[in-house]
């Protein structure tokens, strides 16, 4: 999800103060009037921007994205982010994080392709936290393609140009008689050649030229670009078991430390045995870390901490800690009562967020009301690596070493946190683990640092065991979702009210007890259907626990809820449930958000709506893909079955197809999943396909297994043999990923999170065809499915 | 107490409590980091090595019981990669983050040691200790049948 608006909160930036800056910015490079007019353009300030340079014939026109809007916005100089060197080897800065999407090798695989480098020659180095440098690092959001496609290959053409202008001159010929091909410049009317290395000093000593005389390479020339053939560039590392994780930092002299934090939030320790967890071997020290008051945002949630000389040491001597807590304001949180509260809230009126025509008088006269509830607990993201750092806090100074999916909030906390200048804080970003949002709190990078110091600057490298992981996380929201649908006599849905009853993100930062914007845009307002008369409702709770983000967040309990009742309503009706639900995504059109009655401004994941807006033309054809790969509508062997749900999010339309066969224990298996998604240009199609394979697996784990549940404010799941994950035992057997072809021109979307939110529906709409069983809670049980 | 064993072909000597966990030791000890910590309960598989030729969790096995024992780590497996397992993980694409692939690519090398041609119902079970956060199970089974097939 775009963190945008939290960055936007914990730093009092405002988009005005960005317009501020950027007008004040030198405009020495010249690339960056790419940035003022499409930031312009999002601002609807576009015609206060008169003066315009002409564009060279072919030159690129770069599509606007909120990557402008972005804090420190988008980068387009080259010398930041590329060298050669005279050997030819061509060195690209990944900025982003890589946590398993293979964003870091396919960033500079745009970038080179587009400059002419042969991909053997390409190193990649990773930049740290550094966002006045590098542009926006935040890593989530599923923004990392579609926010910087277009400075990759703006900046891959720059160097290519600046290369074939340095032979030309060298040569004395003119630039046009030139043409850069793989990794060489050739004159083509000699023939002769000079290597990029060679160029590379001349080259790069040249003045930027301006994006309008770049002329991008026709697609058609693309050796990498929409592929799929590059390997990910860490493939050896990892295979051969030398990728370094933020698990994996060593430093000489380093300690380890794991931490005992209060088991409820907002609770603090009030006693322990410091002599005891000092007397088993390999302790050093025992360190308070104090806690911060709620809502605590990214800072440490306090606790004892353990220094020791390996982790062993460390866990062992927490052990003994014995330490006895005050469990604070949050002690009687129980997730079953707090069910119940929230399905009584979603009973009765909430905010209205949308208003779209008379949903109420249209129920009042409905012929028949339809209703349902859907229900999703609490899941904690269980990344395979758990949070990790290591930091050195000495001389004024720190150095860190963090699986952060967002270094440079990262330094600027540590920053805050340690009272130092951010120019003395370094954080070196190593490979995540897998992050699913986790990893863009920063709080683990704090506490390492709060224990570097008080050990007098020794390396601390602080592991979160798989318990704390749990117990302590920044927990999905947990939710229910009430959809009541209108029908008319002739069977046709005229009047749609959801209500959305869930604890928002927003109170890790501030009091608050309705959702915001980004949660309400993530399948709540933005719902695409043709029906005349549509209300979303929003209703007040407060949350008791840390709630963060998870890949594609509320998506999850919007298209669970959604996708279900339309199959519900498919039944009901006696629709065909394509049918049905192609009827309610209406004709191929773009959804006007102010004649749709959205309260305040929709919430685009952060990108211009004229760029991106929900064109139900989009979410038909993925429906139609899908079904058709999935032989939709074939006859089905009992107890099996083919379940259906469409789902838009992160800017991109995806349709999932599972098949389901549920045996007579109820055990429910899933030989095949089709996947249909339109993520605009698939820039990396063989990562994409990986995305969505993998999506399909966690919504599958998602649909039966996770939940995070809590008695007495405390987390009742401490590890994956009671919080388990979907294993090769009973995967998908075959997620077959179908990507919507597109030219460049159509922009790029969102790749990492999409995948999730419509298999959990899909599946139990399967199960639903399979065996009549209707699920409306998740996880599902399945003892419910057992033959009678 | 100090234990003596070999890991990836090298003796060493280690001074540890004897109920330390082997992935501990090779961990901060040996800085042999490519053993990945993932639940330290034995139910995750990211700890996986070889000792004495069969998979065993390092996370279970107690540093005495490696005594005079001899650990392969995923760095000792083939430091060029060039595995049959390594080389069809390659070809494959299977890592998404990459943290579980060290104990997924351990495992799948002790079951081909020990059947060349496994099963799909065999691959399963033999795989189920190790969980895949990332979801790359499909590909994880294709790679261990392609390494079985010939890469
Ligand atoms: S860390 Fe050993 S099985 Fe999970
Ligand atoms: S590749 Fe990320 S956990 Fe397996």
């Amino acid at each position: 999800m775009t963190l945008q608006s939290f960055v936007a909160l914990r730093e009092g930036w405002t988009p005005g103060r960005a317009a501020a800056a950027l007008s004040a910015a030198p405009t020495a490079l010249t690339l960056s009037n790419v940035s003022r007019r499409s930031f312009l353009e999002i601002l609807g300030l576009a015609g206060t921007f008169t003066v315009m340079a002409p564009l060279a014939a072919g030159a690129y026109e770069p599509y606007p994205t909120g990557g402008e809007a972005m804090p420190r916005g988008l980068v387009w100089d080259p010398k930041v982010f590329v060298s050669i060197a005279p050997d030819g080897t061509v060195t690209i800065t990944a900025h982003r994080s890589e946590m398993g999407t293979g964003v870091r090798t396919s960033l500079p695989m745009v970038l080179a392709d587009e400059l002419g480098a042969d991909w053997a020659k390409v190193k990649i180095v990773q930049a740290p936290g550094d966002e006045p440098t590098y542009g926006n690092q935040d890593t989530d959001g599923s923004r990392s393609m579609r926010h910087h496609i277009q400075t990759m290959r703006v900046m891959g053409a720059a160097v290519r140009t600046m290369l074939e202008q340095a032979a030309a001159k060298a040569w004395g010929v003119p630039p046009s008689q030139v043409e850069a091909r793989v990794h060489v410049v050739v004159d083509k009317a000699t023939g002769r050649q000079a290597g990029f290395g060679e160029l590379a000093k001349a080259a790069m000593d040249l003045p930027v030229p301006p994006i309008e005389d770049l002329v991008l390479k026709p697609e058609s020339a693309f050796r990498y670009i929409g592929k799929g053939n590059v390997p990910l560039y860490d493939m050896k590392a990892i295979v051969t078991g030398t990728a370094v994780y933020g698990s994996d930092v060593r430093r000489p002299g380093q300690l380890y430390a794991v931490v005992a934090r209060p088991p409820v939030y907002g609770g603090r320790a009030k006693s322990w045995d410091a002599a005891a967890a000092k007397a088993v071997p390999g302790v050093v020290e025992v360190i308070e870390i104090p806690g911060t008051p709620e809502p605590a945002a990214f800072m440490p949630m306090g606790g004892v901490a353990v220094v020791g000389k390996t982790t062993w040491a460390a866990i062992q001597g927490r052990e003994k800690l014995n330490v006895q807590w005050e469990d604070g304001p949050n002690a009687s949180y129980d997730s079953a009562a707090y069910a119940k509260r929230m399905r009584e809230i979603a009973a009765k009126p909430g905010k209205v967020v949308r208003d779209q025509g008379d949903a109420e008088a249209a129920l009042a006269k409905a012929a028949k009301v339809y209703t349902a509830e859907y229900y999703q607990p609490h899941m904690a993201h269980a990344s395979m690596e758990t949070p990790h750092a290591l930091a050195i806090v000495a001389g004024g100074r720190c150095e860190c070493w963090a699986p952060a999916q967002s270094p440079y909030a990262v330094r600027t906390d540590l920053a805050k946190f340690l009272g130092l200048d951010p120019a003395d804080v370094t954080v070196h970003v190593t490979l995540l683990g897998g992050g699913f949002g986790r990893k863009s709190k920063g709080d683990f990078a704090l506490e390492a640092a709060y224990l570097s110091k008080a050990m007098g600057g020794a390396p601390v490298l602080l592991t979160w065991t798989r318990e704390d992981d749990l117990r302590n996380s920044y927990y999905h929201t947990t939710s229910v979702e009430r959809i009541e649908a209108g029908i008319d006599e002739k069977g046709k849905v005229v009047a749609w009210r959801h209500r959305s009853v869930a604890p928002t993100i927003l109170s890790t930062f501030a009091p608050a007890e309705h959702q915001f914007a980004i949660e309400l845009g993530m399948g709540l307002v933005d719902n695409p259907f043709d029906i005349p008369n549509l209300r979303c409702e929003n209703g007040a709770i407060k949350n008791h626990v840390r709630i963060g983000w998870f890949r594609s967040v509320s998506n999850i309990p919007r298209a669970w809820a959604v996708q279900s009742f339309v199959c519900e309503l498919a039944h009901e009706l006696k629709r065909d449930h394509k049918e049905l639900l192609l009827e309610l995504l209406g004709p191929p059109r773009k959804i006007d958000p102010v004649a749709a009655g959205i309260e305040g401004e929709l919430w685009n994941y952060g990108d211009p709506y004229a760029v991106y807006p929900i064109d139900t033309g989009r979410l038909r054809a993925v429906v139609e893909l899908a079904c058709e790969k999935a032989g939709w509508g074939r006859k089905m062997a009992p107890r099996t079955g083919l379940g259906l749900a469409v789902h838009r999010s992160f800017l991109t339309y995806v349709a999932s197809v599972a098949e389901v066969a549920v045996g007579k224990d109820g055990t429910v298996t899933i030989p095949r999943i089709d996947t249909a998604v339109d993520c605009g240009y698939a820039a990396n199609p063989e990562r994409i396909r990986a995305q969505f394979e993998g999506a399909a697996v966690m919504g599958q784990t998602l649909c039966f297994h996770s939940a995070v549940t809590f008695e007495n404010g405390r987390a009742q799941q401490s590890n994956y043999h009671d919080y388990e994950m979907v294993r090769m035992t009973n995967f998908p057997r075959e997620v077959r990923v179908h990507i919507v072809p597109h030219p460049f021109s159509v922009p790029a979307a969102g790749v990492g999170e999409p995948g999730v939110p419509p298999i959990a529906p899909a599946i139990a709409n399967a199960i639903f065809a399979a065996t009549g069983k209707r699920i409306r809670d998740l996880p599902i049980d399945t003892r419910l499915l057992r033959e009678a | 107490m100090a234990i003596e064993f070999t890991v990836n072909g090298r003796a060493v000597r280690v001074e540890a409590p004897g109920e330390m966990p082997v992935l501990w030791a090779l961990r901060d000890i040996l800085n042999l980091t490519g053993t990945k910590y993932g639940c330290g309960i034995g139910a995750c598989g990211a700890c996986t090595i070889h000792m004495d030729g069969k998979a065993v969790l390092g996370c279970v096995v107690q540093l005495r019981e490696a005594a005079g024992k001899s650990i392969t780590t995923i760095e000792g497996l083939d430091p060029e990669g060039n595995h049959p397992v390594q080389k069809a993980w390659a070809q494959l694409g299977v890592p998404q983050c990459g943290y579980c692939q060290a104990g997924q690519i351990m495992r799948a090398a002790a079951l081909l040691a020990e059947k060349k041609n496994p099963t799909d119902a065999e691959i399963d079970e033999a795989m189920a200790g190790n969980i895949c956060r990332c979801g790359c199970y499909q590909r994880i089974h294709a790679a261990v049948r392609l390494a079985a097939t010939g890469v």
